[in-house]
């Protein structure tokens, strides 16, 4: 064996320990939630209302918080990321205004989810005279959502074969009815596959709404868009940190880990199975 | 009789499970130019590329019979490919240099056979650069990027680089295809000075080219040897009416 | 037939402001951090501000605003990270495109996208509950809630980063280098260290600087597993407290419009500075090495 040899399998050796220890890092996360959460997840505990402190009962409120706030980040980041995204694949030429929207993407992509945090305060909690709500945080969420729903949305775009649009123009359509009719059925699909991959990791995110609307210890479901909200990656934070009675209450703090994971899980399960499907449908 | 350097016996190669190359039989011999010709698409890369196993590393790809380098079969499962690789150079269509120094660019091949004095290397750089007529044009320049150099440049360059490592036999597939005439003059000339010292295989669609500086030729077509012999005699007397056609240029 | 000109119109000028509207939204962003901040340097000093390590607003003695301590436990968490997660990340990608089988890559990509999408507050609450535990054993420790475990986190959280950018880079280095360099009788392993992770360095170097934006801008994992004492951390063994746990910490309590609330959003103003500032210089890297390889 020569010298060159050994150092190629003592190399490739290395490289496979390296993603060795990735998938391990992913295993021991997801087996220490799985098998200490599960265990909690009744339909009591999905169902029901907080009690007690916190120390008992469901996590109901959490999940429907959750679920309303991701709704409001939907409206504002999907509609507006489209939009964005339409204009920097259908219209947009190389200018310096295409390359500073697409540096401010970049941006905005990079910015941390507590200054997405800042700016909703005093965007939209003070000025707006929204308060803490579920509103002032979908709505932040929303833009912090934005550069993803973008980037998603123009992948799809570029994916639709640019035959499809010279077709229409060619046959007397404008620009519009052509963007409408032969581009836009074929890529909403894939829009919506991206789209749910970044509202899912709003739904996981914790920073932007924790002045903006995120309360912890609300017995009851909101009341309405305005009202503060328990959201499950917030009460996951709270309950492991800052709760009285941290340890008696661990058993309950799995369990919300467990159902966050499983919801974020869900819903990339859901995009992707879509991408597969939809590139299976491309073939046909 | 000259020394047979190669021997192809009896060759076959699929590319997922088609066959590209059939019952191939052919002797190259030593010190000398064997040109290959043939339509497009008739197997010639295919075979030079099987002459160093290049083909390997192909995915799908399945390799029958024997090719022997002096007497050994390269396609023995207990042969080192990496060795022979490093005696069977290859020069490839499209220059490829790293994008590294022209000096790092010879001395590559050194560097990874462990060779480590910086001297012995530096020489080793001079030499090859001096056999493949590239050094004059860049001895002031070692350290400048491989790509600042013209395509022609850039083609001796690697040509350089394999002859560095000292190979024994010298594969080309089209060496001056993508080349002006004064460039592929050049290369054509330094081809005539290679022969001395090693065992040249050269792939061309240029049948001028192939009559002029081969000194043996092999016609493929459809993946088959349709006649090999010296070129003098092929290109005045071939013994098949194809090859005839396709060297008048009646199909090709 | 005016009518739908002006139709169009209409609607590529709503398509442009909607395009318009990210760049709106990132100087609104900076705008208003700049302008919340601003009154705070009425009754702070800069020059406290931006050098002295002492971070104290609600004492009662003298208050102090100094975001050095801060900066520094940011930093060496965000090291700590990189220390790990470059290594790693990088001989993931090289094993995912130059080692592993199709059916292998069709099993790992999958992989790294599931780690992309756990959420930080996870990583964290794993932080308190496993991660700490097993520091504060090795290191006899009273507990592990420190830079040791932010770094380790930090660094779960930048992988997946670092290993799909680092893949992309080195799978679109040009095939012609690999063949010249396989063709000159070097093993697939030389191949890969000497032509290949050269050659995609610039993309490399990319992905590690968005890894380390992620890093500098977590605020869960370090908010809830490093300890968060505001003292100058004086190694990793140390609790520490970065510039976004102090202001996930200490926003709830604050009263608005007191000079602590406007010196957070200048710690804001910071934080946004600094990771505007490493991702203009990877788009200029990127920028360099395209033009290069023309």
């Amino acid at each position: 064996m020569t010298g060159k040899r050994l150092r190629e399998i003592l190399g490739f050796s290395l490289l496979k320990i390296s993603i060795g220890i990735v998938g391990l890092i992913l295993i021991i996360i997801l087996y220490d939630i799985v098998s200490k959460g599960a265990g909690k997840i009744s339909w009591e505990f999905l169902s029901s209302m907080p009690k007690k402190g916190m120390t008992e009962g469901g996590i109901l409120p959490a999940i429907v918080g959750t679920v309303l706030v991701t709704i409001i980040t939907a409206i504002l980041a999907v509609p507006l990321g489209m939009g964005c995204a339409i204009y920097l694949n259908e219209y947009a030429r190389d200018s310096k205004i295409t390359r500073l929207i697409r540096m401010s993407i970049r941006n905005l992509s990079g910015v941390p989810s507590i200054v997405y945090g800042l700016f909703g305060v005093v965007l939209f909690v003070q000025s707006m005279h929204l308060g803490t709500s579920i509103l002032s945080a979908g709505l932040t969420l929303g833009l912090m959502t934005l550069p993803w729903t973008i980037t998603a949305s123009e992948e799809a775009l570029k994916s639709v074969p640019d035959s499809y649009r010279e077709g229409a123009l060619a046959l007397g359509a404008t620009k519009w009815q052509a963007i409408k009719t032969n581009v836009l059925p074929y890529a909403i699909p894939g829009m919506l596959t991206g789209t749910i991959l970044g509202l899912a990791r709003a739904a996981g995110e914790t920073a932007p709404i924790l002045f903006t609307g995120a309360a912890f210890y609300l017995p009851f479901l909101p009341r309405s868009l305005f009202s503060q909200f328990m959201a499950l990656p917030y009460h996951l934070y709270i309950m492991s940190t800052q709760h009285h009675a941290i340890t008696k209450v661990r058993p309950i703090a799995y369990g919300t880990a467990f159902v966050l994971i499983a919801l974020v899980f869900t819903m990339n399960l859901f995009a992707i199975i879509l991408r597969y499907r939809l590139r299976k449908r491309k073939m046909e | 009789m000259q020394d047979i350097k190669i021997k192809i016996d009896n060759f076959n190669f699929y590319y997922d499970g088609v066959k590209a190359l059939k019952n191939v039989y052919m002797d190259i011999r030593k010190n000398q130019v064997s040109g290959i010709i043939g339509p497009s698409g008739c197997g010639k890369s295919t075979f030079l590329r099987s002459l160093n196993r290049m083909n390997d590393v192909i995915l799908g790809s399945k390799a029958e019979g024997k090719i022997l380098i002096d007497g050994k079969n390269i396609y023995e499962p207990d042969v080192d490919v990496v060795d022979i690789r490093r005696r069977v150079g290859m020069v490839f269509q499209k220059s490829n240099p790293f994008p590294k120094s022209i000096f790092d660019n010879v001395a590559y091949g050194l560097k990874i056979n462990g060779i480590k004095d910086r001297g012995y290397i530096a020489q080793k750089v001079e030499k090859s650069l001096k056999d493949a007529a590239l050094w004059n044009e860049v001895k002031d320049r070692l350290n400048q990027n491989a790509f600042e150099l013209s395509g022609g440049q850039q083609q001796r360059l690697c040509i350089a680089r394999a002859l560095a490592v000292e190979p024994e036999i010298l594969l080309m597939d089209e060496p001056a295809s993508a080349l002006d005439p004064t460039a592929t003059l050049k290369i054509e000339e330094l081809i005539q000075e290679l022969k001395k010292k090693y065992t040249i295989v050269i792939v061309t669609h240029n049948m001028q080219q192939a009559a002029r500086i081969s000194d043996f030729t092999a016609f493929f077509m459809l993946g088959e040897l349709i006649e090999y012999g010296e070129t003098s005699k092929m290109f005045t007397k071939p013994s098949k009416k194809i090859t005839e056609d396709y060297i008048t240029g009646r199909f090709g | 037939m005016m009518l739908k000109k002006y139709k169009e119109k209409i609607i590529h000028g709503v398509f442009f402001f909607n395009g318009l509207l990210v760049v709106i939204v990132l100087l609104g962003i900076f705008a208003l951090l700049v302008f919340t901040s601003i009154p705070a340097f009425k009754e702070i000093s800069l020059r406290q501000f931006l050098f002295s390590a002492s971070w104290n607003p609600t004492s009662y003695v003298k208050s102090s605003y100094g975001i050095v301590s801060m900066l520094v436990s940011t930093l060496m968490v965000t090291l700590g990270a990189l220390l790990i997660s470059i290594p790693l990340g990088i001989g993931t990608a090289a094993y995912l495109s130059d080692v592993a089988s199709p059916r292998v890559r069709e099993i790992a990509k999958p992989i790294i996208e599931i780690l992309a999408g756990i959420p930080s507050v996870v990583i964290g609450f794993l932080g308190i509950v496993l991660v700490g535990p097993l520091i504060a054993k090795i290191f006899g420790l009273h507990n592990g809630l420190n830079a040791v475990n932010g770094s380790v986190l930090l660094a779960v959280m930048a992988l997946p980063t670092i290993v799909s950018l680092s893949e992309d880079a080195l799978k679109s280095v040009p095939k012609s280098y690999s063949q010249a360099s396989l063709a000159l009788g070097a093993t697939h392993w030389q191949t890969l260290i000497r032509v290949k992770i050269p050659a995609a360095i610039s993309g490399i170097i990319v992905a590690s600087m968005l890894g380390m934006g992620r890093a500098i801008g977590e605020t869960m994992t370090v908010l809830m597993a490093t300890g968060c004492a505001p003292a100058m951390p004086r190694n990793f063994l140390d609790s520490v407290r970065t510039m976004t746990s102090t202001i996930a910490i200490e926003l709830g309590e604050v009263p608005y419009n007191t000079a602590h609330y406007y010196a957070l959003f200048g710690i804001g103003l910071v934080l946004f500075i600094i990771t505007f500032i490493v991702n203009m210089s990877s788009d200029i890297i990127l920028h360099k090495y395209e033009r290069k390889a023309k």
